[in-house]
């Protein structure tokens, strides 16, 4: 069946047990996404330090569990990367989404996230998965503007 | 119909190998149903077919929208193929055919809802757009009715329990006219509260839905009306709920005007239905301008056809209209007593059913008493998107996930979301235990 290649063990247990789940200080930009169609949102924060690395990306939001474990997986891929090198993952992580299921995904490049390339398939989840990495694209941009 | 199955494909849905059989699910009291649901099933093209890898198909959003019976659809290709022509204005053999046809299926709406007039059924796009024409009958300068003088001061009742088209377009009229939107709470177990001085002297239009579209409530029309007429306001009913599921005799009820759709009482999409007392309706001015709404136009003004055609801007949805007779002799010749009867047995065993699920919280009254055969409800930890998703990819179960275009109602029990079953006349208690087996094996994927 389809959603076997969907709901895949790690998606699951990420959205069992969300990694960096919660609002923290110091941040310097926070941003709130919705997704209007199906009511999803996330508070996300990001604090980017020396080198322009990123420090942390804390969050807060609701939503199914592909919402909720992207945003687990983001943490963990982000967090003490370069601002540089999460832009790419996140724009890695963008083609597969919008593929269609029909993109060949860079394991090299997403890590983790690579466990999403099945929801790419189901045109009206793809929003869920890429909620909070529009956030962080979005908080990121406004924290190295700040 | 050569090649249609039985209901009896649905004991071969796939089980998932390691959940447990339903202890008490072959002795769950099935009640009385009047219809023979195996021999409704056959007019429904649909209900036979296979989804991708063989699942059946296990339809349970009716409510969003109903399957069609070959009948419908016949009916429809029928008048493409050999009748088709402009209603109300084409001198010809087809264009007469088709008005004829037309006009028909208005005597066919009017009848079927008790309209003490054909004159008083207006053929709309939808129920929304059936909302909308009454909605912008208020507060317009080219009536001058007072019951339809709007301004700051004046009041409009709906409750928290209406879709949003029931909402948007009177929160856009308070816009347009500076009057004040008031609405009827609802209850824990999802009634409506009826509470003291939310009707005032100062209402114009009390609007609310006959049936929730989440909830399943029936609403109490007969009080609603009564304190409405104390205040001297008028009442509209979004009954796109209840039409398709209940006798409805808007004599009876007693309201002023009622909205519905045909596609969800087994007709097609397009086509909605607007009644209104006559009176009232002559009174109003026009919604939309247009062709054969009106008597003669000059340069400078026009003036108006009597009704219904004063509401019937433009060439009108022909087929649909005639497919939504179609619609209506199919639902006659099954009996709205039998439907009401089969929902009213099928909601019974549903309750029953889904009280099974661990954690399941039905949102809306717990008992069939006073509620139709729509079932909203949530699992613990699990969001409706995940469980949807699941049930259809998996079991072929088709359901509705989200707030179902009733936001101000999720927010008012503290859920983004719901899962919802709606039930129909060719649903089956075995399409109600497939919905408890996948729901048991949702919660072990999220076990």
């Amino acid at each position: 069946m389809i959603t076997d290649s969907m709901y895949q063990e790690l998606i699951l247990e990420h959205y069992k047990h969300p990694q960096g789940k919660g609002l923290r200080e110091p941040y310097d930009a926070e941003v709130h996404h919705v997704n209007p169609t199906c009511g999803d949102e996330i508070t996300l924060r990001v604090k980017v330090g020396e080198g322009g690395k990123v420090e942390d990306v804390s969050y807060e939001g609701q939503g199914c569990s592909i919402s909720q474990a992207a945003a687990s997986v983001l943490h963990e891929l982000a967090t003490g990367s370069t601002v540089e090198e999460t832009l790419a993952v996140v724009e890695e992580f963008t083609r597969l989404m919008q593929g269609r299921g029909q993109v060949q995904p860079n394991e090299d490049v997403l890590g983790d996230a690579v466990a999403f390339a099945g929801v790419a398939k189901f045109p009206a989840r793809v929003k869920c998965a890429l909620l909070s990495w529009m956030a962080y694209k979005d908080a990121v941009v406004r924290s190295v503007g700040a | 119909m050569a090649g249609l199955r039985s209901e009896g494909a649905r004991d071969e849905l796939p089980r998932d190998e390691g959940s447990r059989r339903l202890a008490g699910a072959p002795s769950r009291a099935r009640g009385a149903s009047p219809i023979d649901t195996e021999k409704v099933r056959e007019d429904f093209p649909v209900l036979s077919r296979e989804l991708p890898g063989g699942r059946p198909l296990v339809y349970l959003d009716s409510g969003n929208s109903s399957q069609k019976p070959f009948q419908v659809i016949d009916t429809m290709r029928e008048h493409l193929a050999r009748h088709y022509g402009n209603v109300g204005r084409a001198m010809h053999v087809l264009g007469s055919e088709s008005t004829e046809a037309y006009e028909a299926a208005r005597d066919k709406v009017a009848a079927f809802i008790g309209a003490p007039s054909r004159d008083e059924v207006i053929f709309t796009k939808n129920a929304s757009e059936a909302l909308n024409l009454v909605a912008y009958s208020f507060g317009n300068p080219a009536a001058d009715d007072p019951r339809f003088r709007l301004g700051p001061g004046d009041e409009i009742v709906i409750s928290e329990m209406e879709h949003h088209s029931n909402i948007v377009p009177w929160q856009m009229l308070v816009q347009r006219t500076g009057a004040t939107l008031k609405w009827f709470g609802v209850t824990d177990e999802g009634r409506l509260d009826l509470a003291d001085g939310v009707i005032t002297e100062r209402t114009k239009i009390v609007s609310i839905a006959h049936q929730s579209n989440v909830l399943g409530t029936v609403n109490p029309v007969a009080e609603v009306v009564a304190l409405a007429r104390r205040a001297g306001a008028l009442v509209m009913l979004d009954a796109s709920q209840s039409v398709p599921h209940h006798p409805v005799n808007v004599a009876e009820l007693g309201a002023d005007f009622i909205a519905f759709t045909g596609h969800k009482m087994v007709g097609p999409s397009g086509i909605g239905v607007l009644w209104g007392r006559r009176e009232l309706l002559e009174a109003m001015p026009p919604f939309l301008g247009g062709g054969e709404m009106i008597e003669a136009v000059w340069m400078d003004h026009s003036t108006y056809a009597p009704v219904p055609h004063k509401f019937e801007a433009g060439t009108p949805p022909i087929v649909e209209a005639i497919g939504l007779g179609a619609a209506v002799d199919y639902l006659n010749g099954v009996g709205m007593e039998a439907v009401e009867a089969h929902e009213r047995a099928l909601t019974a065993y549903a309750l029953e059913a889904l009280k099974e699920v661990p954690s399941l919280r039905i949102i809306g009254p717990q008992s069939p008493e006073g509620r139709g055969a729509t079932l909203s409800f949530t699992l613990e930890g699990i969001h409706p998107h995940d469980v949807g998703q699941i049930l259809d990819d998996r079991f072929g179960i088709a359901v509705r996930v989200g707030h179902h275009c009733a936001r101000p109602l999720h927010l008012r029990f503290g859920i983004p979301a719901t899962t919802r079953a709606s039930l129909y006349l060719y649903n089956t208690t075995g399409e109600i235990d497939a919905l408890v087996r996948g729901l048991h094996h949702v919660q072990k994927v999220f076990a």
